[in-house]
C-alpha cells in the first residue's frame, strides 16, 4: 500500500468516498469499513501492476459497481434498515413510500367504516350500555377486519387469499356469540381477551402480504405493533383531551353532552383510531425513530435492577410467595413484559452485531426473571390440589408455561451468543418462530374453554 | 463470453461456499479466486459480493470474525460452517441434475 500514514491525495480520495457512502445510509460502519478494505486491496494490486494512485482508485471505485444498485442489494439484506430509510423506494414496489391520495381515501373510509361497525349492533336495539360483555367480545371484531382489510389492500393481496382470511374472522364471530355466556362470566371475560390475540395473527398475515414465511416480514409485522401501539395510546390521550374540554364547553352553555362522548365520541374515535394509528406507522416509517425500541433501552435495566432487588428482599427477609387467589396472573404479566422487552430488543439489534454489555444485561433480566416466576410456579404447584381448576386458573397457567418456554429457550440461545457460540440471528429466528404459538393457544382458551367449563 | 445477470445471482451462494470449503477466505480473495477459476468468464460486480456474505451469515451458513491482516488493517475474514457444508452439498447435486440434463439435451441434439 502506497503511503498510507500521511494524507496523501489516494487517502484524501478513499475519505471522500467513504463520507459519500455513508451518508446514503443504506451501509452502516462496519460495512463500509470491510468495502473500504476492498478498495484499498484493489489499488493495490493495480498499484503494484504499474497504476498511479490516483488511476487505480478510480478503477477500484468503478469495478466497485453501482452505488444505486449496491445500495439497494444491502437494504434488501438488512431489510430491518428499510423501516428507517426509504433507500430502495425509487424502484421497488413493496418499499414504503409516501401516502397517496387513494391511500388517504382508503384509509379514510376504512376507519370510518370501523367507526360505523361498533354502531351497528345499536341499530337492532343492543346499546353499549348494558350490554358490556357482549361489546367487550365483540370488539376486536369491529375494527380488525377493517385494519385487515386496510392492510391487505396496501399489499396488494390476491383475492383468494383475502378470502381465506374472512373465515377466521367469520369463525371467530360465531365463537365470541353462540355461547351462553352468563352476564359475569368467566369464561366469556378470558374470550374477550383472547380473541384479539388469535386475530392479531391475522392482521400479520395480511401485513406481510399472505407471505408468512418469507423473508423478514414477521419482524417488520412486530415492528408494527409496536409502533402501532404507541401511536395509539398518543391519539388516545389526544382524544381523551379533546372529549374532556368538549364536555366542559358544553357544559358552559348548559347543555349535557355527556350521551355524545359516551355514544359517539369515545366508542366511534377508539375504533378509527386503529386505522389511523395503522395508517400513521405505515406513512411515518421513515420521520420518526423506532420508539418501542428507544423504550426498550429505557426499561430493561429498570426492570432488571427490579427483579434484582426482588429476589433479594425475597432471599433477605424469607418470605415466601403468599399465594393469593389470582397470583398468577401477577407473574404471567411479569413474563409477558419480559418477553415484550426481548422481542423489540431483537427487533431493533443489528443481527451481525458484536455482542455487547446491553446484551449481558438482557440476559441477566430474563433469567432472573426466569428464577422469579419459577419461584411463584413451586408456590402454586404445592397448593393447586387446594384450588381446583377454574378457567382463569387454567388458562393463567397455560400462559405461565407458554412464556417459560420462550424465556427458557432465548436465554440459552442469548448465552450461546455472548459466549460466541450462535449468532444473534438464531435468537431473532426463534422469536419470530414462537409468534403463532401465542395466537394458537388464544384460539384454543377461545374455543375449548367455555365448553370444557361449562360457560362458568 | 459473460454470463448473465439471473445466473450470476444464481451461481453466487454454490460458488462462495465452494470457495470457502477451501478455507477460510475474505471478500476481496473471494473474487479473485473466482475471476481465477472462470478463466475471467464469471465477472461479478465487487461490491455486489458483499450483500451475499452477509446473507449466507445471517443465514448461519458462514461465520464471520474481525481480525488485523497482514498489512496491519482490520479485515473481515469469513468461514463455512456446518450448515454450510450441508446447503453446499444439497446445491452441488442440484446443479448437477441440471448440468447432466442440458448435456444430456445438447449431446442428443448433436447426434440427431
Amino acid at each position: 500500500m502506497t503511503a498510507s500514514f500521511d494524507r496523501s491525495p489516494l487517502e484524501e480520495q478513499i475519505a471522500q468516498w467513504r463520507l459519500y457512502v455513508l451518508r446514503r445510509g443504506a451501509l452502516h460502519g462496519p460495512e463500509v469499513e470491510e468495502l473500504e478494505g476492498h478498495l484499498r486491496d484493489q489499488i493495490a494490486v493495480l498499484s503494484e501492476a504499474g497504476l498511479a494512485g490516483d488511476e487505480a482508485f478510480l478503477i477500484a471505485v468503478k469495478r466497485m459497481g453501482n452505488l444505486d444498485a449496491l445500495s439497494r442489494e444491502f437494504a434488501r439484506e438488512h431489510s430491518e434498515r428499510l423501516w428507517k430509510q426509504l433507500v430502495i423506494a425509487p424502484d421497488a414496489a413493496d418499499g414504503p413510500g409516501k401516502p397517496t391520495l387513494t391511500e388517504t381515501l382508503v384509509v379514510l373510509s376504512v376507519a370510518v367504516a370501523a367507526a360505523l361497525t361498533i354502531k351497528l349492533p345499536a341499530l337492532f336495539g343492543f346499546q353499549l350500555a348494558g350490554n358490556e360483555p357482549f361489546y367487550a367480545r365483540n370488539v376486536s371484531l369491529f375494527v380488525l377486519p377493517h385494519l385487515t382489510a386496510y392492510l391487505g389492500w396496501k399489499r396488494g393481496l390476491a383475492v383468494v387469499t383475502g378470502v381465506w382470511l374472512v373465515l377466521p374472522f367469520a369463525a371467530a364471530a360465531v365463537f365470541a356469540n353462540v355461547f351462553p355466556f352468563g352476564n359475569r362470566s368467566d369464561t366469556g371475560v378470558l374470550t374477550a381477551l383472547h380473541l384479539p390475540i388469535m386475530l392479531w395473527l391475522v392482521v400479520g398475515v395480511a401485513y406481510v402480504g399472505g407471505r408468512w414465511f418469507a423473508g423478514g416480514g414477521r419482524m417488520d409485522f412486530v415492528r408494527f405493533s409496536g409502533e402501532l401501539f404507541i401511536y395509539y395510546v398518543l391519539i388516545a390521550l389526544g382524544g381523551g383531551v379533546l372529549t374532556g374540554l368538549t364536555m366542559m364547553m358544553f357544559n358552559a352553555i348548559n347543555i349535557k353532552a355527556d350521551w355524545l362522548a359516551e355514544q359517539w365520541l369515545i366508542p366511534c374515535g377508539a375504533m378509527g383510531a386503529v386505522l389511523v394509528g395503522a395508517w400513521l406507522v405505515e406513512a411515518k416509517q421513515s420521520v420518526i425513530e423506532n420508539m418501542a425500541p428507544v423504550l426498550t433501552r429505557l426499561f430493561t435495566p429498570l426492570f432488571t435492577v427490579v427483579l434484582l432487588v426482588f429476589l433479594a428482599t425475597m432471599v433477605w427477609t424469607g418470605n415466601p410467595i403468599d399465594v393469593k387467589r389470582e397470583v398468577l396472573i401477577v407473574f404471567d404479566l411479569l413474563l409477558v413484559l419480559v418477553v415484550g422487552l426481548v422481542l423489540y430488543t431483537a427487533s431493533a439489534r443489528d443481527p451481525q452485531a458484536r455482542p455487547d454489555f446491553f446484551d449481558g444485561l438482557q440476559l441477566l433480566l430474563v433469567v432472573s426473571a426466569l428464577v422469579v416466576d419459577a419461584l411463584a410456579l413451586v408456590a402454586i404447584g404445592a397448593r393447586i390440589s387446594g384450588f381446583g381448576f377454574t378457567p382463569n386458573r387454567v388458562a393463567a397457567l397455560g400462559e405461565n408455561l407458554i412464556l417459560l418456554v420462550n424465556l427458557t429457550w432465548s436465554a440459552w440461545l442469548y448465552a450461546r451468543f455472548l459466549r460466541d457460540r450462535g449468532s444473534f440471528a438464531v435468537l431473532e429466528r426463534w422469536q419470530i418462530a414462537y409468534l403463532p404459538v401465542y395466537s394458537i393457544w388464544a384460539t384454543l382458551v377461545v374455543v375449548l374453554f367455555p365448553v370444557v367449563f361449562g360457560y362458568r | 463470453m459473460e454470463l448473465g445477470k439471473d445466473l450470476v445471482a444464481a451461481s453466487a451462494t454454490p460458488l462462495v461456499l465452494a470457495i470457502l470449503a477451501e478455507g477460510e477466505s475474505y471478500g476481496y480473495a473471494i473474487i479473485k479466486r473466482v475471476t481465477e477459476l472462470s478463466g475471467g468468464h464469471v465477472q461479478w460486480t465487487d461490491g455486489m459480493l458483499y450483500p451475499v456474505l452477509h446473507r449466507l451469515e445471517r443465514n448461519g451458513l458462514v461465520a464471520a470474525k474481525w481480525r488485523a491482516s497482514e498489512s496491519g488493517r482490520k479485515r473481515k475474514y469469513y468461514r463455512i460452517t456446518k450448515e454450510g457444508r450441508a446447503q453446499l452439498a444439497f446445491q452441488r447435486q442440484q446443479w448437477q441434475v441440471v448440468a447432466s440434463t442440458l448435456r444430456g439435451l445438447w449431446m442428443k441434439a448433436c447426434t440427431t
